[in-house]
């Protein structure tokens, strides 16, 4: 029996080392300023393929900059960011393999939840099936408030849109998946909901998970690794483990 | 309490996003607007020599178009004015009462633009009445009425502006009575006239539409009192979804997954359905200058890229813009800059078509008529779709989509100022009609014209690399700019 235990613990320590042979995401000296004020400031960070990333601290820590760096929305003022090996503001290709939200300026508020996801789905080259398959997977997420409901997107409210663009960007399997803040709005069992998904998500090895929140609790829950940001500096980098919490409430208590 | 609303307004105009627009844009506009402004004061001042002179009785004469005038008035505010509110929400829970907030939201509207403008004219014509001998006390009561009936106007465009689609009533209406009367089958001036007339010489009948003013104000203040709730005046209308497939364009791929998206763009959205209703009436535009032999030839041109032109110039203007709202889904999705260009161009391409095959009515005028419209089309699609949206890359205004509010939304419809912007498309193809016209005539003109539309169209590939790499240099600061909303 301890045996077995050990084998098993064995093989997923391998899982993990091989996980984290691969690097996905690879920041290299980066910072953002504006108007001299430096708001990010990063000089190496790497993230392993497959790992859930949750990027933690208080407003204006820099998380919300640093996603939209990621994706490409803003200019580093020096460094770069390299997803897959693609620096992100030289080569667009990144694209394809990634999937973010970031708030509701990533939905199209004239459209109705499913015409939404057939949009993503045409241009991340899904065909209809595809995306009715993922829907119907996703049916208890949206509590029947989303689908068939006689509403566009801009008549819902914060938290339905915010599930109808956390599912979008499940659409065509991505390799990294962004979502900032996702765990804002949600109602209790949404939220207990969507800890599942983003865990699924996770044991993927081939899905590399970043996620931003003011939660503690549940970045701990669902995140492999936490950095915690602090006036654009990382300033905490650890692997998820039982004493995780108290670190992180101790680290943020006043 | 008033003077706190004051400081609230002026913060909001000094720190709207379209007051903070370039210099030159500001200077343009200042321009553009005292040249209308001094337009406006001689025509009312020369509408009375210019009547007189054809030997019609001035008074008499501007009663009987009044009704058309004020029929037509009611129709641009309703697709054009902009109900002007304070911030309201936030004031409910504040200690102000409510009747101050809604005198206010009323009284703002009193200074609107689409007020004072008819003054421009009317009160030029009332002194050059009195000077001219009519009688003075006549003349001030029959302005008086005047500008009664024009807020009149403004009232009922507030209370009639939550009906959609309203508009389109007034214009049947106009269209039916304008149409009876030239075709002699009944005449409405013959009983708005002596009312109108009236207004002047019998000294009481003022007060009919002064006492109706007050009245609508009262029950405009009424109405609005007891809406005064989030769950009522206030309220967002939600429409009733249908989702659409629209499986025909999925032939077209990506460029079909893009129309698809405008299709469904221009329908659902009140902001930019109305660029449809403006393409239809930029399509009446040329009878302005066919068949009147008083604007010079060269005016024709001008005609002809503006009839076919509406879809192009309402639309086509703003094309990042209507995407502003979720712009930044745009760029992080797998979108190729080309395709969704391309899908913008054809729209402006198909609705240029359209305008043109519509505007065959103008063969009534002779084929050379509507011969320099298609010219006109010709134009259009080959240079200015392109100039329109290598535009777009640097226009950064965001467009509120979903600016659907309730009673006391803004419905901004319509900007005047990215209007102006349209004339230098139209100066250059009026340069060219102008050479032919000199070295040769209006047959070289037309050949000039249109052989550069067939060579724009020519290198559009190359034309639209060009755009696709400024749009793309644009990014960041597109973005950023989408970002700041109002």
């Amino acid at each position: 029996m301890c045996q077995l235990d050990n084998a098993f613990l064995l093989t997923k320590s391998k899982i993990n080392n091989l996980k984290s042979k691969i690097t996905m995401i690879q920041v290299n000296q980066l910072s953002k300023k504006y108007n001299g004020t430096t708001v990010l400031n990063i000089n190496n960070l790497e993230i392993p393929k497959g790992q859930s990333f949750g990027l933690v601290g208080n407003n204006g820590a820099g998380k919300t900059t640093f996603f939209s760096l990621l994706l490409d929305l803003i200019q580093p003022s020096t460094g770069y960011i390299t997803s897959n090996n693609i620096q992100v503001n030289t080569n667009e290709n990144w694209k394809s393999f990634t999937g973010s939200f970031l708030d509701e300026s990533f939905l199209i508020g004239y459209l109705t939840p499913e015409e939404y996801f057939y949009f993503i789905g045409d241009l991340r080259h899904q065909n209809k099936a595809d995306i009715d398959a993922l829907l119907a997977q996703h049916e208890e997420f949206f509590n029947g408030e989303i689908l068939k409901n006689k509403k566009y997107l801009r008549d819902l409210s914060k938290g339905n849109q915010k599930k109808v663009g956390i599912i979008a960007t499940l659409i065509g399997n991505p390799e990294v998946v962004i979502l900032d803040e996702p765990f804002a709005n949600l109602d209790p069992t949404t939220v207990s909901r969507l800890k599942k998904i983003i865990k699924d998500l996770a044991e993927n090895p081939d899905v590399t998970v970043l996620v931003s929140s003011h939660d503690l609790q549940h970045t701990v829950e669902v995140c492999d690794r936490i950095v915690a940001l602090n006036k654009g500096e990382i300033v905490k980098d650890i692997q998820t483990s039982k004493e995780t919490l108290q670190e992180l409430e101790s680290f943020f208590a006043v | 309490m008033i003077k706190k609303f004051i400081y609230l307004e002026w913060k909001a105009f000094t720190r709207s996003a379209s007051f903070g627009t370039n210099l030159a844009m500001k200077i343009l506009i200042g321009f553009l607007m005292v040249y209308f402004s001094v337009l406006f004061i001689g025509a009312g001042v020369g509408a009375f020599y210019i009547l007189k002179k054809m030997n019609l009785e001035p008074l008499i004469t501007i009663n009987r178009f009044l009704i058309y005038y004020f029929l037509f008035d009611l129709v641009v505010r309703l697709l054009m004015q902009a109900i002007p509110v304070l911030n309201i929400k936030p004031l409910l829970v504040l200690p102000f009462k409510k009747p101050t907030i809604v005198h206010f939201s009323l009284g703002k509207t009193v200074l609107s633009f689409f007020n004072w403008v008819h003054a421009l004219f009317f009160v030029p014509f009332s002194i050059v009445l009195i000077f001219e001998g009519y009688d003075i006390l006549g003349v001030t009561f029959w302005l008086l009425a005047i500008f009664s009936i024009i807020y009149i106007n403004n009232f009922l465009n507030i209370i009639l502006t939550n009906i959609d689609k309203l508009f389109v009533v007034f214009i049947g209406i106009a269209l039916a009575l304008g149409a009876a009367q030239y075709y002699k089958l009944f005449d409405i001036t013959v009983f708005t006239t002596p009312f109108f007339q009236g207004l002047y010489i019998e000294k009481g009948l003022f007060l009919i539409p002064v006492l109706v003013l007050i009245g609508l104000y009262l029950f405009t203040f009424k109405y609005f009192k007891n809406n005064l709730f989030l769950d009522a005046g206030l309220s967002k209308k939600e429409d009733i979804a249908t989702t659409e497939n629209l499986s025909w364009l999925n032939q077209f791929g990506t460029l079909g997954t893009f129309l698809k998206n405008d299709i469904k763009l221009i329908k659902r959205n009140k902001r930019s359905k109305t660029t449809i209703v403006m393409s239809v009436l930029f399509l009446f535009y040329g009878l302005i200058f066919f068949g009147n032999t008083h604007q010079p030839a060269i005016m024709h041109i001008f005609a002809g890229i503006f009839v076919s032109g509406g879809f192009l110039f309402v639309f086509g203007q703003f094309v990042p813009s209507w995407d502003s709202s979720y712009y930044q889904l745009m760029m992080t999705q797998n979108i190729p800059y080309r395709g969704y260009i391309t899908s913008k161009w054809w729209l402006i391409v198909i609705a240029t078509f359209i305008s043109t095959i519509i505007a065959s009515f103008y063969l009534f005028y002779g084929w050379e008529v509507y011969l320099t419209i298609v010219v006109g089309a010709i134009y259009n699609i080959g240079v200015n779709s392109h100039l329109v949206l290598l535009g777009g890359a640097f226009t950064k205004t965001p467009i509120d989509l979903s600016n659907a509010g309730g009673a006391f939304g803004d419905k901004k419809a319509f900007n005047v100022s990215a209007m102006l912007l349209t004339l230098p498309k139209l100066l250059l193809p009026l340069g060219l009609y102008g050479i032919g016209l000199y070295l040769g005539d209006k047959t070289l003109g037309l050949l000039l014209v249109a052989g550069a539309g067939v060579l724009g169209f020519v290198f559009r590939n190359t034309v639209f690399s060009i755009i696709e790499k400024r749009y793309k240099v644009e990014k960041y600061s597109t973005i950023s700019a989408y970002k700041q909303k109002n």
